[in-house]
């Protein structure tokens, strides 16, 4: 092969229907060059090999956080997710955890529906706003992609466990709740399928694609719970409570 | 959303604990710990049935233990010390950093802990088969 020629990589994708009787791989050959990203050879594939691959995309630059899938296994933002360095054969597949609508897009319901009570606190200028916290990270750094819930092992077999993104958008919200009702929150997360239901195995810190560190947060959270657990044994809680 | 398809693939399944692509250091400490957890219930209940051939008399005792000093056994019961150290001690750290004590520290405490387990690992073997 000439240097003029570009390298072909075998691209080995998830496929899926609605009403499908099972999940198939199909393989593509892709020309990359070093910046070739995952959703470039993707987009390549819907444009000149097949138009009926589903995949969701936005942003292009790993801010929407439409575009997580997982490659090779792992997960990550096709957006920024160059192919070099990768191997000839990539395989690309769905998050895990999640309902498949079609091909790479899954059902992100019941992700947003975790979120929900936090109030996804989406605060811009919080550097601003609360110059009192020592170590400020912002979970508005949060880009709400699922990477961490795909990734996570005990989400793997617990429908109900409220997952990392939420968790860490709790602990965001204790750290600065404007307004929110700190006990409700901790009321929320204090349950078998909340903060205690995580097995610190890190892996959602691992993938989050905006550093959000989820897993420091949930030991933040059981910390919080813990001190608040021994007080009240302690006897602590209601002087402290009172003003 | 709803339907045939949707509910068919994807979702949830304890088959995701074991596929190793992707994956990194503390999700292969909570395989293990799984792993070794489902072992040591196992093996106590191997050990309550082994135990209850003492029933059956000195005889019947004698003669397990004669198979039991077997090299395949003795490595079966190097293996159990390896089993119980993995799972006592990742266990220790996943309760100490589950608290929210040593957060930070996570990935040396699951290297310690990995150390640890060679050592014992190794101590046992010797004494086994020395």
């Amino acid at each position: 092969m000439s240097e003029d020629q570009p390298r072909m990589v075998l691209l080995r994708v998830f496929r899926y229907r609605s009403g499908d009787e099972a999940p198939r791989y199909d393989e593509f050959r892709v020309p990359i060059g070093p910046r070739t990203t995952v959703l470039d050879a993707l987009l390549g594939v819907r444009r000149l090999q097949d138009p009926t691959l589903t995949l969701r995309h936005s942003c292009l630059h790993a801010s929407c956080g439409t575009c997580g899938m997982r490659v090779n296994g792992r997960e990550v933002l096709a957006c920024v997710t160059r192919l070099d360095g990768l191997g000839d054969r990539v395989v690309v597949e769905p998050l895990a955890g999640a309902p498949v609508v079609g091909d790479l897009v899954v059902d992100m319901e019941g992700f947003y529906r975790r979120l929900g009570p936090s109030g996804r606190p989406l605060v811009r200028a919080s550097e601003q706003a609360a110059p009192e916290l020592p170590d400020l990270e912002r979970f508005e750094d949060c880009i709400e992609c699922g990477l961490c819930l795909s990734a996570c092992p005990v989400a793997a077999t617990d429908p109900r466990y409220l997952g990392p993104a939420a968790l860490a958008a709790a602990g965001r919200l204790l750290e600065e709740p404007r307004g929110a009702d700190p006990a409700a929150v901790l009321g929320w997360v204090d349950d078998a399928h909340g903060a205690w239901r995580c097995h610190v195995a890190f892996e959602c810190s691992e993938v989050c694609p905006a550093g959000v560190e989820p897993a420091g947060a949930i030991m933040g959270l059981r910390r919080r719970l813990l001190r608040d657990r021994l007080s009240r044994l302690a006897g602590l809680h209601d002087r402290e409570a009172r003003p | 959303m709803t339907g045939k398809g949707l509910r068919a693939v994807g979702g949830r399944h304890p088959s995701r604990w074991l596929d190793p692509r992707g994956r990194h250091l503390g999700t292969w400490a909570f395989v293990l710990n799984r792993l070794t957890g489902l072992g040591l219930v196992a093996y106590l209940y191997l050990h309550l049935i082994v135990l209850s051939t003492l029933l059956r008399g000195p005889e019947a005792w004698d003669g397990l233990v004669a198979v039991f000093r077997r090299p395949v056994f003795l490595a079966l019961d190097v293996l159990l010390v390896l089993g119980l150290a993995v799972h006592g001690l990742n266990g220790l750290r996943v309760a100490l950093v589950g608290s929210g004590l040593l957060v930070d520290r996570h990935k040396a405490l699951l290297v310690a802990a990995g150390v640890l387990v060679g050592l014992v690992g190794l101590v046992a073997a010797v004494r086994t088969f020395a």
